[in-house]
């Protein structure tokens, strides 16, 4: 019995890896081939970045049950702790493919760490205040990462919180200067790197929830008392999965800063964070998949729109609620039930069936 | 002490002034039946929350095999031997029927989180393993069948059994049952007593029931301990127990 859902569940992941990789072999052609328009091409590594936000975020949302609101603050950890170092190794680690993954482990290891410290005293809380206290840590983050000075001469590193605090030396390079950020990154991200770093979290992602730890946090969720009494470590569980998001969403802070050229903090605020939610919701709570699709078509949606140059937010809002609506109606789920691709194949097959029958009778 | 597994001193509770229990005795041979009877409100589940360590008691103490429980922690006095359901439903009811029993099987078949991410060998044997655990503990219960339903999807009475499986998964000492047979219709209760005889016999289970159906506590129990306002009203024998007439006096007034 359960090896025949064990394989329903493998199947249904590889058909998320399978429509990642197509996707990936669709869009890298028409990149390559020079028919996709520049804008669109711009938007593949933010797609990536956005993806793994989403799957990420779903852990906490989806599968622990606790509604997150600082997920771009994690993010913003991420892109900056990767930032400064790519900075700082620029010119010492030639290999740009090898200076690139260890910002991607700094980057995110350094959102798990600060997931684990924020974790510990907030994961006591749940529902509306835990949101609040995340929405908050998210601010907090950013507005930290605001006012950072950080520079480095031959004396090594400085950082203080304001410009006439880092006092370089004459061979001093200044990375980060407060509001204004970094400039001259490195880019070293690549739609390539990008679509391997979503199957990754794919692939860690639905490993995790199909196994021992992904089930007690799972009981968490359902029922905390039961979870209790049935020998469910309550805060080490709540902290994995929360350490697990953080974790990747500081890789997604890592891809999407590394894909231009100025890194400030506007880009890792309060309405990130709401995006990434919304790409969770919209796609279904717990849903992985339909996370991806939401976080595609949610990014995609805006670029498209912009020939309606003023209306565009309005359009946007309307696709907003008609996924809502598509969603959640019980009434054009039976529509999208009768035209699914399985049930015309499945309609196609039996008429095919009944033809050679018709066939065999003559 | 000789046989007793489960033994309580003086144990009591108070929520500010209101005592809600106090100097509970109790003393529960290993493999005995025991009902904890008593009208409603009169400390039953608290009794059951203070023993599984959801409240601190604030006067006394609960020793199980011999080690002191009370103070520790939920989950400690799981580890320890004690599992337990609840009066109101309380399942894992969006994960399958097999996977609820395998949460109770989580301290008892162990491997890494990276066992888990990067599929070792290690977790496809204790996978395997957990399965057949768990699809046994199911087929006690006749729920094998439904082993992949989500469990808020199973009848009333099939939830009721699946807690209990749940429960048995992480190989108890002591069971508590808090009224395992509410809701359910009377050939149910009397499937559920064949279930509890057979969980005390095959399993060398310790059992603590609180039940209102009084066919299944006099079917089932040897002994009882009635409980009103806080306080024992009477304990011993069932039979002699439930012709006591303080205890009808307590249940059906005079």
């Amino acid at each position: 019995m359960k090896s025949l859902l064990q394989k329903k569940s493998t199947r249904n992941n590889l058909i998320t890896y399978g429509a990642v990789i197509v996707f990936y072999a669709v869009f890298q052609t028409l990149a390559t081939t020079g028919s996709l328009k520049s804008l669109y091409k711009g938007l593949l590594v933010p797609i990536c970045a956005y993806v793994i936000l989403a799957v990420s975020l779903n852990l906490t949302v989806g599968i622990l049950g606790e509604l997150s609101l600082g997920h771009a603050g994690f993010m913003c950890i991420g892109a900056y702790s990767s930032v400064i170092f790519s900075l700082a190794t620029h010119e010492t680690i030639k290999s740009d493919f090898l200076r690139f993954l260890l910002a991607l482990i700094i980057g995110g290891v350094c959102a798990a760490i600060f997931g684990i410290i924020i974790g510990v005293p907030i994961l006591r809380l749940s529902g509306d205040y835990l949101a609040i206290v995340t929405l908050a840590f998210g601010e907090i983050i950013k507005n930290i990462c605001n006012v950072l000075y950080i520079g480095y001469d031959s004396n090594g590193f400085q950082v203080g919180i304001k410009d006439s605090s880092v006092q370089l030396a004459e061979d001093g390079k200044m990375i980060l200067k407060g509001a204004m950020g970094a400039s001259d990154i490195p880019k070293d991200s690549t739609f390539t790197i990008g679509i391997i770093l979503v199957l990754i979290t794919l692939f860690v992602v639905f490993n995790f929830v199909d196994s021992r730890a992904g089930r007690a946090v799972m009981s968490i969720r359902d029922n905390r008392i039961a979870a209790q009494s049935t020998g469910i470590n309550i805060t080490k569980y709540k902290l994995l999965a929360f350490t697990i998001s953080s974790f990747f969403a500081g890789i997604a802070g890592t891809l999407y800063a590394h894909n231009y050229s100025i890194l400030t903090t506007k880009k890792y605020d309060y309405n990130t964070s709401i995006a990434i939610l919304v790409f969770v919701v919209l796609g279904g709570m717990g849903n992985i998949r339909g996370s991806i699709i939401a976080a595609l078509i949610l990014t995609v949606l805006p670029e498209i729109l912009r020939g309606f140059s003023e209306y565009r937010m309005l359009i946007y809002s309307v696709v907003l609620i008609a996924m809502m609506i598509y969603n959640s109606s019980p009434k054009l789920q039976g529509i999208k039930e009768k035209y699914s691709i399985k049930r015309i194949l499945d309609a196609k097959k039996r008429a095919k069936a009944l033809g050679e029958n018709e066939k065999e009778a003559e | 002490m000789s046989m007793a597994l489960l033994e309580t001193k003086n144990l009591g509770i108070s929520f500010g002034g209101l005592k809600a229990v106090s100097d509970f005795n109790l003393t529960i041979e290993k493999g005995q039946l025991y009902g904890l009877i008593g009208p409603n409100g009169a400390g039953k589940t608290t009794i059951f929350n203070l023993l599984t360590g959801v409240y601190k008691p604030t006067e006394g103490m609960a020793e199980l095999d011999g080690e002191v429980i009370t103070g520790k922690s939920p989950v400690e006095i799981c580890k320890h031997g004690v599992a337990r359901t609840f009066q109101n439903i309380r399942l894992f009811k969006d994960l399958t029927v097999l996977d609820n029993v395998k949460v109770g099987l989580h301290n008892n078949y162990k491997y890494s989180l990276l066992d888990g991410i990067f599929r070792t060998p290690k977790y496809f044997k204790t996978e395997k393993a957990m399965n057949e655990k768990a699809l046994e503990l199911l087929k006690v219960f006749d729920l094998d069948n439904e082993a992949q339903f989500l469990a808020a999807n199973l009848p009333y009475g099939k939830q009721r059994k699946l807690e209990i499986a749940r429960a048995l998964a992480t190989e108890p000492k002591l069971l508590l049952l808090d009224e395992p047979a509410a809701g359910m219709n009377p050939n149910e209760t009397q499937e559920l007593m064949d279930n509890i005889r057979f969980i005390r016999d095959e399993f060398d289970m310790t059992i603590l029931l609180i039940e209102h159906d009084m066919r299944l506590v006099s079917g089932i129990c040897e002994e009882v301990t009635v409980l009103n306002f806080g306080q024992v009203l009477a304990q011993g024998e069932t039979a002699q127990v439930l012709n006591d007439p303080a205890v009808i006096k307590a249940y059906i007034g005079e």
